[in-house]
C-alpha cells in the first residue's frame, strides 16, 4: 500500500479501502510530458470525475489506471494493486469503456456483448443482473450490427460490454464527447443510478458542466491537476469576489470591463458577463458601486451587476491562467 | 446575387425511406453569427452538407452566397469557408506548409499566399511558429489557426462544425471572439456547437428535432416562445417532449 505524501492539491473524504490511489505518477511520449508528477485519491463507491480539455493528459490517466500503460514514474494502484506488478490480478476487476467506440463493428449487439463476456471468463445471463437496466433499451436492436447503431445506443452498448464481467471499478474515458446535451444528462442519470449499486465509478469529461453530477473532481491541464475537491467546494474556494453582470450590449460591455483597473478576469458566460474584481477583501456593494460608475462613464448604461457564486467553469479559468502566469 | 448569404426552401434530403432533412426553410443575413443546433441524429450534418455542394437535396432548394447548391455547387464551394473539429490542417505538414497547400486549393497567387500568410500569423501570434509541425503546436492556436485557414480565400460565409469540441474554457471563449471579429468585417458564420451557452452568442439560431426547424430566431426570442429561462431547458423540452 501507498504511504506516499498527500498532495496539499487533494482534499476532501478519502474513506479507508481507497480505490485508487496515484502518486507521483509522470508519462512521457518521447519529449512531450503527457502526465507531469500528479497525485491523488479515489474512495470506493465515489464517482470522480478528471475535467480538462483535449491534451489535459486524461486518456493517459485512464490507460495507466486500466494496466494498458507502464508509468515512467511515480506509483498507480488500483483496487490496492499496482497496475504494473499486479496487471493479471487486475484486469478482470476492472472495467473499462475507452473514449473512441472500440467494439466489433461487423457483431451485432449481442454478439459483443458474448464476446467480451466469454474473454472475461463469464456469460450474458451471468452478467444480465448488472447490465440490465441498460440493456433493456438494446434488446429490440441486440440483432443489429454494432456498427450501424446510432451513436446514443453505440454508447450504450459499450457500456454493457464493459459492465458484463461485473467490475468492481469502472473507468469510462469522455463517454460523453460530441453528445448532445440531452443525451449527455441521460448517460449521467445511468451513472448515478450504477453509484447507486455501489460501483465505483471514475469518468474523464470535457465538458464543466458534468462535474456537479460527481461525488468529487479533478480538474486537469496540461498533464498536471489543478485542483482536487467537490464540485461545490471548488465554488466556494473561489478566491475573488466574482459577479454577474447583464448588459444590453455584451461584446462592448466586455471590452470596457476588461478596461477597468480592478478587473481580475471577465469572461461572457452565455447571455450574461463574469466579472471577477482583483481586490479580495472588498464589500460587494462598493464593487458594484465602481464597476457601474466605470461602466455609465464608459457609454454603457443600464448595467445589472450581482453577486454571484463562483462555478466550475469559473474555478477552473482562474487556476488556468494561474498555471500560465506560474 | 442575392443579399442573403443562405437562403433555403423546403431543403429535403431522403435516404431510402428516411428523411434525414425535411423541408427547412430558414435565410442568414450578411454578417449574422447563426447556430445551427440540434440534437445528434437531427439532421444538421445533412443540411450542413447540402449548404456546402457536397450531397444534392432530393427536392427544395437552397442558395449560399448567391449560388444554387445544387446547380452551382462548384460556385459555392468556392465562397465558403468550412472548419469542423474533427478535420481541418493536415498534422503531418508545418504550420506554412499547410497555409500553402489551402491557398493553393483555393487558387490564390504565390504573391496573395504570402501576403495573407504573413497578415495571419501575425494576427494570431503565430509567426515563430511557422516552420513548426501542426502537430507539435498547442491544440488552442491549432484551432485559432484552422479558422484562419478556412477564411485564407475571403469567404462570404464560413460554416464551422462543432469548432470548440474538446476545447478548454478559455480557448473556447477566445475563438468566440475570432468569430464576432470576423462577422464584424462583413463575413456569414454558420456554426454547430454543443455548448447551449455559446448559442446565447448567435445573433440567431434555430433548433433542429426530426429533420425539420422545430425554433427559430434570436436566443431571446427562442427562449420567449418557450417561456424558458435559458436555451437548455428550450432544448430539453424540444428533444425529449415527455421528460420536460
Amino acid at each position: 500500500m501507498s504511504t506516499g505524501v498527500q498532495s496539499p492539491l487533494v482534499s476532501g473524504a478519502s474513506r479507508a479501502g481507497g480505490a485508487v490511489a496515484v502518486r507521483d505518477f509522470t508519462k512521457r511520449f518521447g519529449d512531450v510530458t503527457a502526465v507531469d508528477g500528479i497525485s491523488f485519491d479515489i474512495a470506493s463507491g465515489e464517482l470522480f470525475g478528471f475535467i480538462g480539455p483535449d491534451g489535459a493528459g486524461k486518456t493517459t490517466l485512464f490507460r495507466t489506471m486500466v494496466t494498458l500503460l507502464v508509468p515512467d514514474a511515480g506509483r498507480v494502484e488500483v483496487l490496492g494493486r499496482d497496475v504494473v506488478v499486479d496487471l493479471w490480478a487486475l484486469r478482470s476487476r476492472v472495467g473499462y469503456m475507452p473514449g473512441r467506440f472500440s467494439l466489433y463493428p461487423d457483431l451485432s449487439a449481442m454478439e459483443n456483448l458474448q464476446f467480451f463476456a466469454s474473454v472475461f471468463g463469464t456469460s450474458v445471463d451471468e452478467g444480465m443482473r448488472i447490465i440490465e437496466p441498460i440493456w433493456r433499451q438494446l434488446a429490440p436492436f441486440a440483432s443489429r450490427r454494432a456498427g450501424a447503431l446510432s451513436g446514443g445506443m453505440k454508447q450504450k452498448l459499450a457500456l454493457c460490454c464493459a459492465l458484463v464481467h461485473a467490475p468492481e471499478i469502472l473507468f469510462l474515458d469522455e463517454p460523453t464527447t460530441g453528445v448532445d446535451a440531452v443525451s449527455r444528462r441521460e448517460f449521467w442519470d445511468l451513472l448515478d443510478r450504477l453509484r447507486g449499486g455501489g460501483l465505483t465509478i471514475v469518468v474523464s469529461t470535457p465538458y464543466m458542466d458534468e462535474a456537479s453530477r460527481c461525488d468529487r473532481v479533478a480538474l486537469m491541464q496540461k498533464g498536471r491537476l489543478l485542483l482536487v475537491d467537490a464540485p461545490g467546494a471548488i465554488g466556494e474556494a473561489y478566491p475573488r469576489p466574482i459577479f454577474s453582470v447583464r448588459a444590453p450590449e455584451r461584446l462592448g460591455t466586455l471590452g470596457v470591463l476588461r478596461r477597468f483597473p480592478h478587473a481580475a478576469a471577465v469572461w461572457p458566460f452565455g447571455e450574461v458577463v463574469h466579472y471577477t474584481d482583483a481586490r479580495p477583501g472588498m464589500s460587494n456593494a462598493s464593487i458594484i458601486t465602481e464597476v457601474e460608475a466605470f461602466a455609465r462613464a464608459a457609454g454603457v448604461e443600464a448595467l445589472e451587476v450581482r453577486p454571484i457564486a463562483a462555478g466550475i467553469e469559473d474555478a477552473f479559468m482562474w487556476h488556468m491562467m494561474a498555471q500560465e502566469r506560474a | 446575387m442575392s443579399a442573403l448569404a443562405i437562403d433555403a426552401r423546403a431543403l429535403t434530403r431522403h435516404f431510402g425511406d428516411f428523411t434525414a432533412v425535411d423541408a427547412i426553410t430558414f435565410h442568414v443575413a450578411q454578417g449574422e453569427v447563426f447556430g445551427f443546433l440540434g440534437a445528434n441524429g437531427a439532421g444538421k450534418t445533412t443540411a450542413m452538407r447540402m449548404l456546402i455542394g457536397l450531397l444534392e437535396p432530393t427536392s427544395g432548394s437552397a442558395t449560399v452566397a448567391g449560388f444554387d447548391v445544387a446547380s452551382a455547387s462548384e460556385s459555392v464551394r468556392r465562397s465558403i469557408g468550412y472548419m469542423s473539429q474533427k478535420f481541418s490542417l493536415y498534422d503531418d505538414l508545418t504550420v506554412q506548409e499547410n497555409i500553402t497547400l489551402y491557398g493553393g486549393i483555393y487558387g490564390l497567387s504565390d504573391a496573395q499566399i504570402a501576403e495573407r500568410m504573413h497578415a495571419l500569423l501575425g494576427r494570431i501570434g503565430l509567426e515563430h511558429a511557422r516552420k513548426e509541425l501542426v502537430r507539435r503546436i498547442p491544440l488552442g492556436w491549432k484551432q485559432q489557426l484552422a479558422f484562419s485557414v478556412a477564411l485564407l480565400h475571403e469567404p462570404r460565409i464560413v460554416f464551422l462544425d462543432e469548432p470548440t469540441g474538446g476545447v478548454d474554457p478559455i480557448t473556447r471563449r477566445r475563438f468566440w471572439e475570432m468569430i464576432y471579429e470576423t462577422a464584424a468585417t462583413g463575413t456569414t458564420v454558420l456554426v454547430t456547437t454543443h455548448y447551449l451557452d455559446e448559442a446565447e452568442y448567435c445573433d440567431r439560431l434555430s433548433i433542429m428535432v426530426d429533420g425539420a426547424i422545430a425554433a427559430m430566431g434570436t436566443p431571446g426570442e427562442v427562449k420567449g416562445a418557450y417561456d424558458a429561462s435559458s436555451l437548455d431547458e428550450v432544448f430539453l423540452r424540444l428533444t425529449r417532449p415527455g421528460a420536460a
